[in-house]
């Protein structure tokens, strides 16, 4: 079996700022991470390999740091890693993103493509899907647990109120929740081969068959027409008093909106 | 069938034959956005014996639903559903479609926006038309709630957005208003069935819905342990609402995941937001700013959270929430 794993680099969101003089997003010393859903991807098509036997390559479009990513994939045991990085590719949305990926995809081959649910940078959870459809597969999100059956892969697709199993056959595309496993940590060895032995190949442009109109910011049907941090909400009045003078103020301004008779 | 151009198509998600609240409150989004463009709010339900979903959508404002009622739409499927919006879609051309960002409209949406080849912009917070351009202006956050940014969808239509359940405001259900409903029927073929589904499973145990809360007792670190949690479900008992955390409680297990508030949680906007020990990190507040009254009590005199709250406490948690439980039942007892 063959399974590429989408991957992508974020900033550790939860390590964000907002500089509080100049209202403006602080970047500097914000950790890139491999996206929390796309390592338990990673580590689901680790747990097939070791069972079944498969091969596992890795994709990634983004920037060259994207490398250090791909890297502590191959160091936890994928076989292949590929980044996707060109100057044509930049400003695309998800349309475009997904487009691009899909082309990467089909040059590279696969049975199973496992992706992130979403990136916590983004947070849409829309290019899984998209590729899928880019490729004409059927696709399965929010997959919490992945088994495979003769021919097909039985999976657990989470919904808000429950949950379905669901059976299908590859090649597909699933999107996977980043409570699917716990994943492994890269060992020394590994670390060692990702930068001695291993490569990441590094595909532009003139490496996948695509559409010139479809791509990077030209590519894509949406555009960002302003960004900006949030202003506060007007601050009401804060007291420092005594707990029982405090529980008293709480419990007057319940009265006061009629929260309680 | 007629070819009505422009108008605001909503996505009316049903399960097991119950309409999403989320759903509902797009309608309510869905006609402002229709009066400021002079057009029609449409709505299209997909399943199966659905009839009554779509007088629901009726008495909630659209002016007309397609259904499309089959057999093999029984179970949410992620192909035939698409296929079967993206059939409505293509017929009706709307200007903008609205879809709640639940695990299913963010399952079709994107596959939908491929095969229209489309922008579809997900989580938006806040829904407007352009004076200017008559477009769509769609505000989400991004960089775990940090940044704000506004998406347009200039040469392409329709213009499609996911909303987060809870952020729009849901219209009274008025069962006097009129409306047309249309069978719009879809052939399947075999190839649709992509997958076969074996189990669908309800999850038995009561979930609590911290997005359709009234009142949320809401707990953060400042809660010092897991044994003071007994403390928010006095209150909130007292208050007949529901407990919810941060991301911090969430992780510390004090509470469930379906319990937490913010950028990574849920979207709240209770009649009654309680900060209890919540510093206010702006992940946080993202998800429950648009609460109408915000009261917190923190330690700390410059955190956050006191900048969203129209009542600040600077104080202990743990020692005035048992002094507010016990007055509230000293006011019980009296009356």
């Amino acid at each position: 079996m063959k399974i590429v794993v989408c991957i992508k680099q974020v900033p550790d969101t939860t390590e964000v700022r907002i500089d509080p003089k100049t209202g403006t997003l602080v970047r500097e010393g914000v950790p890139s991470i491999i996206n929390p859903d796309d390592l338990g991807g990673l580590e689901a098509a680790l747990r097939l390999k070791d069972s079944l036997g498969a091969e596992v390559a890795v994709l990634s479009m983004g920037p060259p740091q994207a490398d250090v990513a791909l890297r502590e994939a191959l160091a936890m045991g994928a076989d292949r890693a590929i980044l996707l990085s060109d100057r044509a590719f930049s400003g695309a949305d998800t349309w475009a993103t997904s487009y691009t990926l899909a082309a990467a995809l089909t040059k590279i081959g696969y049975d199973l493509i496992i992706a992130g649910r979403q990136a916590i940078d983004g947070d849409t959870a829309q290019v899984g899907p998209q590729i899928a459809e880019h490729l004409h597969i059927p696709a399965v999100t929010y997959v919490k647990d992945i088994e495979k059956v003769f021919d097909a892969l039985v999976v657990k697709r989470m919904f808000e109120d429950g949950y379905q199993k669901i059976k299908v056959k590859t090649p597909c595309l699933l999107t996977v929740l980043k409570e699917i496993n716990q994943p492994r940590y890269m060992r020394v060895s590994g670390i060692f081969d990702a930068y001695k032995e291993k490569t990441v190949e590094l595909w532009t442009v003139k490496d996948i068959d695509v559409d010139l109109n479809l791509i990077g910011l030209k590519g894509s049907p949406t555009r960002v027409n302003k960004s900006f941090t949030k202003g506060a909400k007007t601050a009401g009045k804060v007291f420092t008093v005594t707990p029982q003078e405090s529980a008293h103020l709480i419990v007057e301004k319940l009265k006061e909106k009629f929260l309680i008779g | 069938m007629e070819q009505l151009k422009n108008g605001v198509l909503v996505y009316i998600e049903q399960r097991g034959g119950q309409v999403e609240k989320v759903s509902l409150e797009l309608l309510g989004k869905g006609r402002e956005l229709a009066t400021r463009l002079n057009s029609t709010l449409l709505a299209v339900v997909i399943g199966y014996k659905i009839n009554a979903c779509a007088l629901e959508a009726v008495y909630h404002g659209a002016d007309r639903v397609y259904v499309v009622d089959e057999p093999l739409l029984a179970d949410f499927m992620s192909k035939p559903y698409t296929k079967a919006l993206m059939l409505v879609t293509q017929a009706v051309t709307p200007e903008i479609v609205l879809i709640g960002a639940t695990s299913i409209g963010r399952d079709i949406a994107p596959r939908l926006s491929v095969c229209l080849h489309t922008g579809l912009t997900a989580d938006c917070t806040s829904l407007e038309i352009d004076e200017t351009t008559q477009g769509l202006l769609m505000t989400r956050p991004a960089f775990g709630g940090n940044l704000m940014a506004t998406i347009t969808c200039p040469n392409h239509r329709p213009q499609m957005s996911s909303v987060r359940p809870g952020v729009m405001l849901k219209p009274t259900r008025d069962v006097s208003l009129k409306g047309e409903v249309v069978k719009f029927p879809v052939k399947f073929t075999p190839e649709d069935k992509d997958v076969e589904i074996l189990v669908t499973m309800k999850e038995t145990a009561k979930k609590v819905k911290i997005e359709d809360a009234k009142v949320l007792v809401s707990g953060g670190r400042g809660m010092g342990s897991v044994d003071n949690m007994p403390l928010l479900y006095t209150l909130a008992g007292e208050l007949h609402g529901e407990v919810s955390g941060t991301r911090a409680v969430i992780e510390s297990g004090w509470l469930d995941k379906d319990l937490q508030v913010g950028q990574t949680g849920k979207t709240v906007r209770p009649d009654l937001y309680l900060a209890c020990g919540i510093s206010g990190a702006i992940q946080h507040v993202s998800g429950m700013e648009e609460s109408g009254l915000i009261i917190a009590v923190n330690l700390n005199p410059t955190a956050p959270i006191f900048e969203v709250a129209d009542l600040g406490i600077v104080g202990d948690v743990t020692k005035i929430l048992p002094l507010v439980n016990k007055e509230l039942l000293a006011l019980k007892t009296n009356s």
